[in-house]
C-alpha cells in the first residue's frame, strides 16, 4: 500500500453500492416495517399515518396462520435433517474419490443451484404427478397411483432437491480442510474406521454441518416457487401468504407483518450459527 | 556527504518500536547488506527508503535531496522484491520496458534498452515468454533486469536469494556481484544469510531488535564481532565464560583452569567475559600438547571439513579442521587444542553492555 | 485418499440420479412430438420449441430477462470493484458494516425484498419501470460479484503494485495496468455469476414485475400455475440450455469448482 492515503478513499469507492443499497434495500426495508404497522381499510387499502399491532397480534393467534407457521417450520426442520442425513455422507464419499470423478461429480451435484429454481420445481411436478415417472416406476411394481404432487411429501423433495448443494458446500470445505493424514494417523493407533469417523472425522466437520443446516432451515423458510408450483392452492407456506396477501387480498400491511416476521427468523437463524460456529469451535480448532 | 544517507531514521508501528535511530551513510557504488534474523528491522528499513513505509522520525537523503516523504513512485529506485513481483500478464520484455514506458521514453529506446538489459542478465532469447514460463533463477534476474534498465541511483533487494535452492543461489551470489560491479549502481541487499551478506558485500550492517549494532566490512565483521549476538550470528564460536584477572598491555582472562592473555582491552578486573575462539581458528596437536586437552565427543564430516566436538575441561569445543586427506581424529581419541593468540576475541558477558558499545 | 466401498459408491450414484432427474425429464420432455407431458417414445419433435419462438409473450420475456440480466449483472460488477477495492485494502471503521450490508441479499429472503421494493416502487410511482427492475437485480446479485472480487483481491500479490510504483507509475496506472488485469478472472467470473444469478431469479421478480418486463422465470411459474403442457417443458430446456453455456464460459474463465465452492485453489 502506498505510504500516503487518504482517509475519505475508501467511502469514495463505496459510495456507488452503498448508495444502491441504501435506496433499494435499507429505505424499502424501513418502508415495510412501517407498513405493516399501518392501519388496513379493505375498503380503501391501508392507511398511512394510523398504526396498530393488529396485524401481528392477528398472525400470531389466528389458527390459519398459526397452522402456515407450523407447517413452514416443520418442513424446513425435516429438510434440513434430510439434508444433513444426506449430503454429509455425500461430501465424504466425493471427497474420496479421485480426480477427474471427484471434481466432475462435485460439479454434477453443485451446478444444479445456477438453474432456476422454476425449472427444477417444474421438473418435480412432472416426476411426481400421476402419471409422472415416479408413479410410473411405482406401477412397475404394482403400486400406485399414488398421490404424492400437491402434497407436503412433493414439496419436501423437491426442496431437499434444492438445498443439497448448500449443504454440500460447507461440508467438503470442512474436509478440504482436514489434514489428510489425521485418519491414517488414527487408523494406525488401532481405531476402526468407523470409529475414526465418528471421533476424529465428524468432530472437525460439525461446524460445515451446523452451517449447512442453518441455511438450509432459512431458505428453505422463505421459499415461493416450489410450495407455490408443488403445494398447490391448499399447502400454504410462509412465502406463499405473503404473496396472497399483497397481490390478491390486497392487504399490504399484513403481508408486510409476515415478511417481516420472516426476516426476523432468518436474521435470528444466521446470528445463532455464528454463536454457535464462534464460540463452541473456534477454541477448538483456531 | 555520502550518496545515501540514514539519519536517525525510526519507525514506531503503535506502540512497538521496529526500527530505532538508524544511522546510515551509504558511498556510490557501495554494495552494503543488512543482515539479521527476522523481525530485526531490516525489511522495514528498506521499505523506508522504498517509500512503501512511512519514516515515523528520522531523515533519508539521496544525493542530496531530502526524500523522506516523497512518494515512492517518484524515488526512482530500482527494486528487486523477494517473490519478483514480475507482471504476470506481460511478457519478459513488457515488464523489463515498463519503467521506460512510465518515463515516457520512445518506443525504439525501449526496444534497445531493454535488450540491453536483458543481454546483461543472459536471458535474450526469452524475450516474448511469460513469466509462468520462467525458472525461478530466470524470474529473478528478469527482477533484477527490470529494476536495472531505469538505471536507478540505488538498486534495493528485498532477500533476492532466499527462493531459489542451495546450489543456484551460489551461482546467482557471484553474478550479482559480477553485474552490480559492471553497472556500478549502489546497491542495498536485505538478507539472513551471512555467508551471503559477507562474500558479496563491501559493508555489512548486521541488525537486532531494531538496531544496527554493528556496521563493517564483512571481514572486520567476523573476526571482530562486537556482541556476543553477532560472534554466533556470523558464522560459528566457541563461547568460553571467564572472568578479567588482570588488565595492562593485555587482558589476562581466567576460564577454570585455562589462563589466556589477549589484546582486547576496555574491560576491567573482575569483570565476566567470553572468550571467543572460532572453530577454524582452533586446531588439533597432539595429546599432552597445546592449551587444552580433551577428548574426541562427536565428529561431522562436512565434505572440505571436518567438524569435532571435544570434551575439555572448560566445556565441549568445536573445532573445525580441513580435510587435508590426513586420516581424521576417531571419536574416543584423546587430543589437545591449540589456538593462535590473535585469534581470540573477548566479549562482555553482559549483552547490554554490548550494545552500549556498539555505535555506528 | 482410500477408496469408496461399493456400497459408498451405490449412494453416491443414486444422489447423483436424484439432482439430475428433474433436469434430464425436462429436456428430453421437451422434445415430445404429444400434447401431453410424456417422454418422447416414438420420435424427437421440435414442435414445442418453435411454438415457444412463436408464442410472443414468452419471447418477449426471454429478452426482458436477458437484457435485464446484462445490465444488472454490469451495473453489480462496476459497483463491486471499487467496493471490493474499499473493503479489502483499507482499515476503516464501518469496513464490516458495509461487507456485511453488501452481502445481506443473500441472507435477507428474496420475498422480504421483493414485497419491501414493491411498496417503495408503489410509492414513488415506479412499477412496471424496466429501469427500476434492473436496479433491483443489480442490488440481488452484487454479493455473488462482491464475493468473486474481494476472493481475487485477497489472494493478490501487492509486490507487483509495488513493484510498479517503484518504476513510476501513478496509482490510477497501477490499477489499471496492473491490479485490473490480475484481478480479471475474478472480475468476469463475477459478472457471469451475477448474470446467471439474475437470469434465474423469481421470487423477488414476481413481485416488480409488471405485465410488460415480466421475466422468462415468473412467466413460466404464472404459466404453470395453470396449465401444464410441455411448452412449458421447451422453455424450461431453453433456460437451462442458456444456463449451461453460461456455466461453461464462466468455467472456461476461472473454474466452475472454484465458484461454487470458493477458496481452494
Amino acid at each position: 500500500m502506498s505510504a500516503l492515503t487518504k482517509r475519505s478513499t475508501p467511502w469514495w469507492l463505496s459510495a456507488p453500492a452503498l448508495v444502491l443499497f441504501t435506496v433499494l434495500l435499507l429505505v424499502p426495508l424501513l418502508l415495510t416495517a412501517v407498513l405493516s404497522f399501518n392501519v388496513y381499510d379493505p375498503a380503501t387499502g391501508p392507511k398511512s399515518g394510523e398504526f396498530t399491532l393488529d396485524h401481528y397480534i392477528h398472525l400470531f393467534t389466528d389458527s390459519y396462520y398459526y397452522g402456515i407457521f407450523w407447517r413452514t417450520f416443520w418442513i424446513s426442520a425435516l429438510v434440513a435433517l434430510i439434508c444433513v442425513l444426506i449430503g454429509t455422507p455425500e461430501a465424504y464419499v466425493l471427497s474420496r474419490m479421485r480426480n477427474p470423478w471427484r471434481s466432475i461429480l462435485l460439479l454434477v451435484v453443485l451446478a444444479p443451484l445456477l438453474v432456476s429454481v422454476v425449472v427444477r420445481a417444474f421438473g418435480w411436478s412432472m416426476l411426481l404427478g400421476p402419471e409422472g415417472l415416479v408413479n410410473g416406476l411405482l406401477g412397475v411394481f404394482g403400486i400406485g397411483p399414488v398421490k404424492i404432487l400437491y402434497t407436503e411429501t412433493a414439496i419436501v423433495i423437491a426442496l431437499v432437491h434444492v438445498m443439497l448443494p448448500f449443504m454440500v458446500i460447507p461440508v467438503w470445505t470442512s474436509l478440504q480442510k482436514l489434514d489428510a493424514g489425521v485418519e491414517n494417523a488414527a487408523l494406525s493407533l488401532g481405531a476402526s474406521p468407523f470409529t475414526t469417523l465418528r471421533r476424529i472425522v465428524l468432530p472437525q466437520v460439525m461446524p460445515g454441518i451446523l452451517s449447512g443446516s442453518l441455511i438450509v432451515f432459512g431458505l428453505a423458510a422463505s421459499s415461493f416457487a416450489i410450495p407455490g408450483l408443488l403445494g398447490g392452492r391448499r399447502l400454504k407456506m410462509v412465502a406463499t401468504v405473503v404473496y396472497d396477501e399483497y397481490l390478491h387480498e390486497l392487504n399490504w400491511p399484513l403481508g408486510a407483518a409476515v415478511a417481516l416476521v420472516l426476516l426476523v427468523a432468518n436474521l435470528v437463524v444466521m446470528l445463532s450459527y455464528n454463536r454457535l460456529v464462534e464460540g463452541r469451535y473456534k477454541k477448538a480448532l483456531g | 556527504m555520502s550518496f545515501l544517507q540514514l539519519t536517525g531514521v525510526t519507525k514506531y508501528y503503535g506502540t512497538t518500536c521496529a526500527v530505532s535511530a538508524m544511522n546510515l551513510s551509504v558511498e556510490k557504488g557501495e554494495f552494503v547488506s543488512l543482515l539479521g534474523p527476522s523481525g530485526c528491522g531490516k525489511t522495514t528499513t528498506l521499505q523506508m527508503i522504498a517509500g512503501f513505509e512511512a519514516v515515523s522520525s528520522g531523515r533519508i537523503e539521496l544525493d542530496g535531496k531530502d526524500i523522506t516523504t516523497a512518494k515512492a513512485n517518484t524515488r526512482g529506485l530500482g527494486i528487486v522484491f523477494q517473490t519478483y513481483a514480475l507482471f504476470p500478464h506481460m511478457t519478459v520484455a513488457d515488464n523489463v520496458s515498463f519503467g521506460l514506458e512510465m518515463r515516457k521514453m520512445p518506443k525504439a529506446e525501449r526496444q534497445e534498452r531493454v535488450a540491453q538489459a536483458l543481454a546483461l542478465v543472459h536471458l535474450e532469447v526469452h524475450a516474448k515468454k511469460y513469466p509462468r514460463e520462467l525458472s525461478g533463477g530466470q524470474r529473478q534476474r528478469v527482477a533484477l533486469a527490470r529494476a536495472l534498465v531505469i538505471e536507478p541511483p540505488v538498486l534495493l533487494l528485498d532477500e533476492p536469494l532466499s527462493n531459489l535452492d542451495a546450489k543456484l543461489r551460489e551461482e546467482m551470489q557471484f553474478e550479482l556481484r559480477q553485474i552490480q560491479r559492471k553497472v556500478g549502481t549502489t546497491t542495498i541487499m536485505v538478507t539472513h544469510d551471512q555467508s551471503e551478506a559477507m562474500s558479496i558485500s563491501d559493508r555489512v550492517v548486521v541488525m537486532e531488535g531494531g538496531r544496527a549494532t554493528q556496521i563493517d566490512h564483512p571481514h572486520r565483521v567476523y573476526e571482530h564481532p562486537r556482541t556476543r549476538f553477532i560472534s554466533t550470528f556470523v558464522g560459528k564460536a566457541n563461547l568460553l565464560e571467564g572472568r578479567v584477572t588482570a588488565t595492562g598491555t593485555r587482558t589476562r582472562v581466567e576460564i577454570g583452569p585455562l589462563v589466556v592473555d589477549v589484546d582486547d582491552a576496555g574491560f576491567r578486573p573482575g569483570a565476566a567475559v567470553l572468550l571467543s575462539v572460532r572453530p577454524e581458528k582452533a586446531q588439533l596437536v597432539a595429546a599432552g600438547s597445546g592449551r587444552l586437552q580433551g577428548v574426541v565427543g562427536e565428529r561431522f564430516f562436512l565434505g572440505s571439513q571436518w567438524l569435532f566436538r571435544v570434551a575439555t575441561p572448560v566445556g565441549d569445543l568445536m573445532v573445525l579442521s580441513p580435510n587435508d586427506g590426513r586420516d581424521a581424529l576417531d571419536e574416543g581419541q584423546a587430543t589437545g587444542i591449540d589456538w593462535p593468540d590473535h585469534c581470540t576475541r573477548l566479549l562482555p558477558a553482559d549483552e547490554s553492555a554490548a550494545a552500549e558499545a556498539a555505535t555506528a | 485418499m482410500s477408496k469408496n466401498g461399493p456400497i459408498a459408491l451405490a449412494f453416491n450414484a443414486l444422489v447423483i440420479a436424484f439432482m439430475l432427474a428433474p433436469l434430464v425429464v425436462v429436456c428430453v420432455v421437451a422434445f415430445t412430438p404429444e400434447n401431453t407431458l410424456t417422454l418422447p417414445t416414438t420420435e424427437f419433435s421440435l414442435r414445442w420449441f418453435r411454438a415457444v419462438f412463436e408464442h410472443s409473450d414468452f419471447m418477449q420475456s426471454f429478452w426482458n430477462s436477458l437484457w435485464l440480466a446484462l445490465a444488472s449483472a454490469t451495473i453489480a460488477t462496476l459497483l463491486a470493484v471499487p467496493a471490493g477495492m474499499a473493503i479489502t485494502r483499507y482499515a476503516f471503521p464501518g469496513r464490516d458494516f458495509l461487507n456485511a450490508l453488501f452481502l445481506s441479499p443473500l441472507i435477507i429472503p428474496h420475498l422480504v425484498l421483493g414485497v419491501a421494493l414493491l411498496r417503495m416502487f408503489a410509492l414513488v410511482g415506479g412499477t412496471g419501470s424496466f429501469g427500476f427492475l434492473i436496479f433491483a437485480h443489480a442490488l440481488i446479485v452484487t454479493p455473488y460479484t462482491l464475493r468473486l472480487v474481494v476472493a481475487a483481491l485477497v489472494g493478490f500479490d501487492r509486490s507487483a503494485e509495488q513493484a510498479a510504483l517503484s518504476l513510476g507509475a501513478s496509482q490510477a496506472t497501477v490499477f489499471k495496468r496492473i491490479t485490473l488485469p490480475m484481478i480479471l478472472p475474478g472480475v468476469t467470473g463475477g459478472w457471469l455469476l451475477a448474470f446467471i444469478n439474475s437470469f434465474d431469479e423469481v421470487t423477488m421478480s414476481i413481485f416488480v414485475t409488471s405485465p410488460s418486463t415480466v421475466t422468462l422465470p415468473v412467466r413460466m411459474y404464472m404459466y404453470a400455475t395453470e396449465s401444464i403442457d410441455p411448452l412449458m417443458a421447451a422453455v424450461s430446456a431453453l433456460m437451462v440450455a442458456v444456463t449451461a453455456v453460461a456455466m461453461i464460459v464462466l468455467d472456461r474463465l476461472y473454474g466452475l469448482d472454484r465458484v461454487l465452492v470458493g477458496g481452494h485453489k
